[in-house]
């Protein structure tokens, strides 16, 4: 499971790296998405990766910390979803305001020669 | 618990309040609107101002001068927390002053270029104010993407391509080092399984060898995170054209911006990699000196090179950070103390510079800024209006006013005397060669004579750009035209060049206090002590059942 998931955060992050450095303002925002979602699960494997274990602790009685999931992580994951989603929607308004000024879709605002 | 104690979340609570409130107004009551929002500022200003005098005065009760907020009454490692020590004190003061002169200015005509200005405006002090008072290095993310989010609004405010396209850039490089910011946070989170900031100093000295790699790792990614945002070479390209493009009352907001990754750094890296820290003692210390110098070197020739004079203020900006970069490098608690004196005088300075350059550009083309934006955002038929729309009272001697302002803010630049900017570059060299007290002697390393060099080199770049740039700007047009400076703008900057020769006439004082702040800094163990022992409200007593 380990590889799995340190596979697919490799792919996601490496893919949004190669778009971040191509000059098209669409490129970018989906190279951004990817690493948020790389940087998410990332986030969430420092937990420690546990199958079927609960986050919160059962009520009464003590209780084994080791047959629960890190809860931290899982709330931060949750807080880094909602920034990037609100961040990568504001790129989008001033990708299109760029576009619509300049009429290119290039970084700089204008093609290259 | 009186309202007192309370008072360390006002600064947080207030700009968010205001904010919200003043999104329930129409966009056609701008008087009124900007009537909540200065009267908004001014509390800040006054309970800021107040915080740093109960950080100032150590008590009885809180002998570490840190006065420690539970949020949600949660005991310090496990709930999050906000920290008043002196360093946060004076930056919390830092931005009120630079808020404050901000917001008049942009009262004269730019708050009205575009939309929701004042509330962006409180946000990015919400943003500003929390993240010098959180002890919590997630915290710290959540408020560095709130300042970044109402940044990235008022970058763009006025409109244009021209802004556009830098606010495009500066967004998209923001998003990027936000990302870096979180891996570095989930790293040390997963290493040392904390993310308290006091909690992660004791913590650190104990992380086992085997880890000790990923630590560094962590560290590392979260401190170039805090890099990009201060600028350091190879990292601050976006910068200058950032702040060039930004409106005048944005950009001299702004000026407090880039010291806020220099604020994460000076709080963080003497916290973690101090003393007690175990095989980790020093790490990225010598990066940040290298570093810091090669931004001053950079800074330098931009600073040259420049013509337009906004873009000489963000060259100017890389090289007060690169500064202070190199001095956190330096890692000693008397260059630390200047150092500190240095932020607040230079941030002072280039913000009034960054308000007086739209002012002392009308001198060689009037209005006709002001005018091409507005005409961008709004189109050609604007122009008509443009003619009524200022009111308010213009000043008589202009230019000789100008003139005197642009003056000092190019001594207080260039660090020349008598103004404060020569008293912070003072203190920085006087510690950097006398690292041991002035009596002591010492060897000195060549990275000491090279940085005390820059320095000075920076001093002269600075004071060669601007004279160049005054030159031209008052005495090489043959028709002098005079240009229409309303009170309501000149008076902001000469608030802020006011509170740099305060700085000056009390600079003993002051320097006390950078001191003791420099002192808290390198010896953390009452500000640790102060958070993980930091007493909890007892419940309110149960009323007897019936």
């Amino acid at each position: 499971m380990e590889l799995v998931l340190a596979i697919g955060i490799g792919v996601l992050i490496g893919s949004g790296v190669f778009l971040l450095f191509r000059p098209r303002t669409y490129q970018l925002i989906i190279g951004l998405s990817l690493i948020a979602y790389g940087v998410n699960l990332f986030i969430f494997s420092m937990g420690r990766l546990k199958i079927a274990a609960p986050p919160v602790l059962a009520s009464g009685g003590p209780v084994n910390p080791a047959d629960y999931a890190d809860p931290i992580p899982q709330a931060l994951v949750l807080t880094a979803i909602v920034i990037g989603f609100a961040t990568a929607a504001l790129f989008l308004v001033v990708l299109l305001v760029s576009r619509g000024l300049t009429g290119s879709d290039h970084v700089d605002g204008r093609e290259p020669n | 618990m009186g309202w007192m104690d309370h008072l360390v979340i006002v600064p947080v609570l207030l700009p968010l309040v205001t904010g919200a409130m003043l999104l329930m107004f129409d966009e056609r009551r701008h008087r009124l609107k900007a009537t909540i929002n200065v009267v908004s500022t001014i509390l800040l200003a006054l309970v800021a101002v107040s915080l740093l005098d109960i950080a100032d005065t150590p008590t009885a009760a809180n002998k570490a001068a840190a006065i420690v907020y539970l949020l949600g009454n949660w005991p310090a490692p496990f709930g999050i927390v906000l920290v008043l020590d002196r360093l946060s004190a004076m930056m919390l003061v830092l931005t009120a002053m630079l808020a404050l002169p901000a917001l008049i200015y942009s009262l004269a005509r730019w708050h009205k270029s575009g939309p929701h200005f004042h509330t962006l405006f409180q946000l990015l002090l919400m943003g500003l104010n929390g993240a010098f008072l959180t002890g919590d290095l997630f915290n710290l993310f959540v408020f560095f993407e709130v300042l970044l989010a109402s940044s990235y609004g008022l970058m763009l405010h006025g409109s244009g391509p021209l802004r556009v396209k830098a606010g495009l850039h500066y967004i998209v490089i923001n998003l990027a080092a936000s990302s870096l910011f979180l891996i570095g946070v989930a790293m040390i989170y997963g290493v040392a399984g904390t993310l308290n900031m006091a909690d992660l100093s004791v913590r650190i000295a104990l992380v086992p060898a085997s880890d000790r790699m990923l630590l560094d790792a962590g560290a590392g990614i979260l401190g170039i995170a805090f890099l990009v945002k201060a600028g350091m070479w190879p990292l601050g390209f976006w910068l200058p054209t950032a702040y060039n493009a930004a409106a005048a009352p944005v950009a001299a907001i702004f000026a407090i911006l880039s010291k806020v990754g220099v604020y994460a750094l000076m709080r963080l890296s003497p916290l973690l990699f101090g003393a007690g820290a175990g095989d980790s003692t020093g790490f990225g210390d010598s990066w940040l000196l290298v570093g810091g110098m090669a931004t001053m070197a950079f800074g330098i020739i931009g600073v040259l090179a420049s013509q337009a004079k906004g873009r000489l203020a963000g060259f100017y900006i890389l090289i007060s950070s690169g500064t202070l970069l190199a001095a956190i490098g330096m890692a000693n608690a008397p260059t630390t103390a200047g150092a500190l004196y240095y932020l607040v005088s230079s941030t002072m300075a280039v913000s009034a510079f960054f308000l007086l350059i739209e002012l002392v550009d009308r001198v060689q083309d009037p209005a006709a800024n002001v005018l091409a934006v507005t005409m961008d955002a709004y189109g050609d038929d604007m122009e008509e209006e443009e003619a009524e729309e200022e009111v308010g009272v213009a000043i008589p001697a202009t230019l000789v006013i100008l003139g005197i302002c642009f003056a000092s803010s190019g001594l207080l630049l260039a660090g020349l005397p008598p103004l404060s900017g020569f008293i912070g570059k003072f203190a920085i060299l006087t510690a950097v060669f006398n690292p041991n007290g002035l009596t002591q002697g010492s060897t000195l390393s060549l990275s000491t004579w090279v940085f005390a060099g820059l320095l000075v080199v920076s001093g002269l770049a600075a004071m060669i750009a601007i004279t160049r740039s005054g030159i031209q700007t008052f005495w090489a047009p043959i028709e002098g035209r005079v240009p229409r400076v309303l009170l309501m703008e000149i008076a902001p900057v000469a608030f802020l060049l006011t509170l740099c020769v305060g700085l000056t006439v009390f600079g003993g004082p002051v320097m006390r206090y950078m001191e003791q702040t420099a002192q808290s800094l390198h010896s953390p163990g009452t500000y640790i002590e102060g958070v993980m022992n930091a007493p909890r409200v007892p419940p309110p007593a149960r009323e007897a059942a019936p």
